[in-house]
């Protein structure tokens, strides 16, 4: 069925859907409309979650941990400093195993304040050991969140994820969106089983026991080994969910790669304006292409290298910084093509921090600079007043 | 048809142009086409002015850009016509402006130093005489839906009673169907 | 020997009951409660009061209790302190144990 609906519609829709035993949630502009939403399905009993009223993300992202524990399919969302007040937590919920699913409204984080959106605060939480899916529309948001729940719940993975949208662009932008059935979303997603439950294991069960330098640092190696089993398992949740959607998950996804000679990676609601622009200059007949990122943790190295390997020029659009270091879109894609004997060569782009507008004018700009082979070791800054 | 057609509304903080982009895209949807719906926020404030933009398209839409060049301007506020700058940013030729006023569009057209085509309406009026109060962003959809033919004034109306029917008493929800359907009629074209 | 990584549950989860049981906490020990059975009078004080449940006891209807697991016992001294009979000393630990 298709329905108007915004990404933090289309979050919530998918969170009815799904029809989670817990939520907890502390809203945050620009998350709000995701569990106000959600909140309303609850007061009219559209779903039979209970729904946990908390005093601030890190108590949200606390009781999730709790009730994730507990045996119950726990769910939350947040956005920007709330993201960041969760940290702690947000690593205790992967350190536990724990299958939550979290959509992820991206803004930016403070100082100065700023509602509007960039990465800095998803990609502050890159190496917290959660699996990371950025969309690049509404309908996206709707499926990747699907998605989510039946990677993370898999026992042979068991992390939870994180399934990010842009603020505003997306998060606040009406579009249609092709809903599933609730039957069909209720067989797809099925019955949660944890694998442990402090409330249904026969045996006594000890959760976040003190682990030293005896047992640590094998714990962490299984999280390392779960992220390698998401690579492995991904594309059979994937299939599933594209027999019932038509749409396709490929965890990188090539547009107009394969006779291109420059090529922009990106992320997010990006994507789809620098899609755009791709189709305007392959008009004029440029050979230009696109590579989006929908899988960031785990990062997809070898399809990203296998995407780019015949690429002369890529560009990288980043939305956050690593303040000194590469960005982190960048870095990875850097990572991803080292062991290519003939390496394409790279442009690191900085855009739209604190909302700041991307016009297509300055992804044509960004193609252009590619196509004449003029890069540089150097950050490039779209839209940004020199 | 252009394969896009782009929308830009003026209005303030609680006026409801969001609501009325919104309603304006969802009939849109009805009638099969893609369309896209979304707010300009500043510091979210009631009375600060903001704006509210559409994409329509047989297409799906892909670009996230803000609207550049509107091919309609409706400002729904009166007193924010006199924002020059603000109301002509991206304004072509082709650009068609939809205004609640009560001067003339040979007045506005002085004023603004714009050559093309002004519709103008005194939507305030008609919604005070309907409604009761100045909520004018029904009345201005409504002749923005007769000067564009973007969609049936009947889906718009079918979209609105979705939202509203439940939300607002029943004078008020009847005042604003009356409020639409006056300024459709009495826009002059 | 310890486990590897690939033989332990997941996220550090302790998925058995008694592993307290291969814990051995009479290593902490620095002082070792010595039991005078002579001055006893089984009041049970010291078998409640152990944080370790370090003192085991008979199984009868009037229970009877028995020496100190030296095992688990962390050598915290409470059962000296409550004993009313004085029958519990505190010994501090000799390079001969």
């Amino acid at each position: 069925m298709r329905k108007a609906l915004t990404g933090a519609y289309a979050a919530a829709e998918a969170m009815r859907q799904i029809n989670p035993d817990v939520v907890a949630a502390y809203p945050i502009t620009p998350q709000t409309p995701i569990m106000e939403r959600f909140a309303y399905f609850v007061n009219n009993g559209l779903v039979d979650t209970e729904l946990i009223r908390v005093e601030s993300e890190h108590s949200a992202m606390s009781a999730v941990v709790g009730a994730s524990a507990a045996g119950a399919r726990a769910m939350t969302a947040t956005s920007s400093v709330g993201l960041a007040l969760m940290f702690e937590v947000v690593n205790v919920a992967s350190g536990l195993r724990l299958p939550i699913v979290m959509n992820v409204v991206n803004r930016a984080l403070s100082a100065p304040i700023n509602i509007h959106g960039d990465h800095s605060d998803s990609m502050a939480c890159r190496d917290a050991g959660w699996i990371q899916i950025y969309s690049e529309n509404p309908q996206e948001v709707y499926e990747h969140t699907l998605l989510a729940i039946k990677l993370s719940e898999d026992h042979d993975i068991l992390l939870p994820s994180m399934i990010m949208q842009d603020g505003f662009i997306t998060s606040h932008s009406v579009e249609p969106v092709d809903v599933l059935d609730d039957e069909v979303v209720k067989q797809f997603v099925g019955e949660f089983k944890p694998k442990h439950s402090l409330l249904f294991d026969k045996n006594p069960l000890t959760v976040g026991a003190l682990e030293l330098y005896d047992y640590f640092f094998e714990t962490k190696r299984q999280q390392e080994e779960a992220m390698n089993v998401v690579k492995q398992k991904y594309y059979s949740y994937a299939e599933e969910l594209s027999k019932l959607t038509g749409n396709k998950y490929p965890m990188v996804e090539k547009y107009f790669l394969d006779d291109a000679e420059v090529a922009i990676v990106a992320l997010n609601s990006a994507v789809s304006t620098t899609k755009v622009v791709v189709d305007r200059l392959r008009a004029e007949g440029k050979k230009v292409g696109l590579l989006k990122i929908r899988l960031f943790r785990p990062f997809p190295y070898e399809e990203v290298q296998d995407a780019l390997k015949n690429v002369k020029f890529v560009g990288v659009l980043d939305r956050s910084f690593s303040f000194g270091a590469d960005a982190p879109v960048f870095a990875e894609i850097k990572n991803a093509l080292y062991d290519l004997e003939v390496k394409p060569k790279l442009q690191s782009y900085i855009f739209g921090l604190g909302g700041r507008e991307l016009y297509e004018r300055d992804i044509e700009n960004a193609f252009n600079q590619l196509l004449s082979g003029d890069v540089s070791k150097e950050k490039r800054y779209l839209n940004l007043r020199e | 048809m252009k394969d896009l057609i782009e929308i830009r509304f003026h209005g303030r903080g609680g006026q409801g142009a969001k609501s009325a982009a919104q309603i304006l895209a969802e009939a849109v949807m009805l009638e099969g086409k893609y369309m896209q719906a979304f707010p300009e926020y500043g510091p979210e404030r009631t009375g600060a002015p903001m704006k509210a933009f559409v994409r329509i398209s047989e297409k799906k839409i892909r670009t996230y850009q803000p609207v550049v060049n509107p091919d309609y301007l409706v400002v729904i506020d009166p007193s924010l016509i006199g924002f020059k700058d603000l109301i002509m940013e991206g304004v072509t030729n082709e650009t068609v402006f939809v205004l609640n006023s009560k001067k003339s569009a040979d007045e506005i057209k002085q004023f603004l130093g714009f050559d093309g085509k002004v519709y103008v309406i005194d939507a305030n009026d008609i919604a005070i005489r309907n409604i009761g109060v100045n909520k004018s962003n029904m009345p201005m959809l409504g002749a923005l839906v007769k000067v564009s033919n973007l969609v049936d004034i009947n889906k718009v109306i079918e979209v609105f009673s979705q939202h509203f029917k439940n939300k607002l008493s029943e004078e008020v929800f009847e005042g604003n169907i009356k409020a639409i359907w006056e300024a459709y009629n009495g826009v002059n074209l | 020997m310890k486990k590897s990584w690939k033989e332990i549950p997941e996220g550090g989860l302790i998925v058995e009951p008694h592993t307290s049981l291969e814990n051995k906490t009479g290593t902490w020990r620095s002082f070792r409660p010595v039991w005078d059975p002579q001055k006893c009078i089984h009041c049970m004080f010291c078998v409640f009061y152990c944080p370790d449940n370090a003192i085991p006891i008979t199984k009868d209807d009037k229970p009877k209790r028995l020496d100190t697991n030296l095992d688990y016992c962390k050598g915290c001294g409470i059962c000296a302190n409550v004993c009313p009979t004085k029958a519990i000393e505190m010994v501090e630990e000799g390079d001969d144990q």
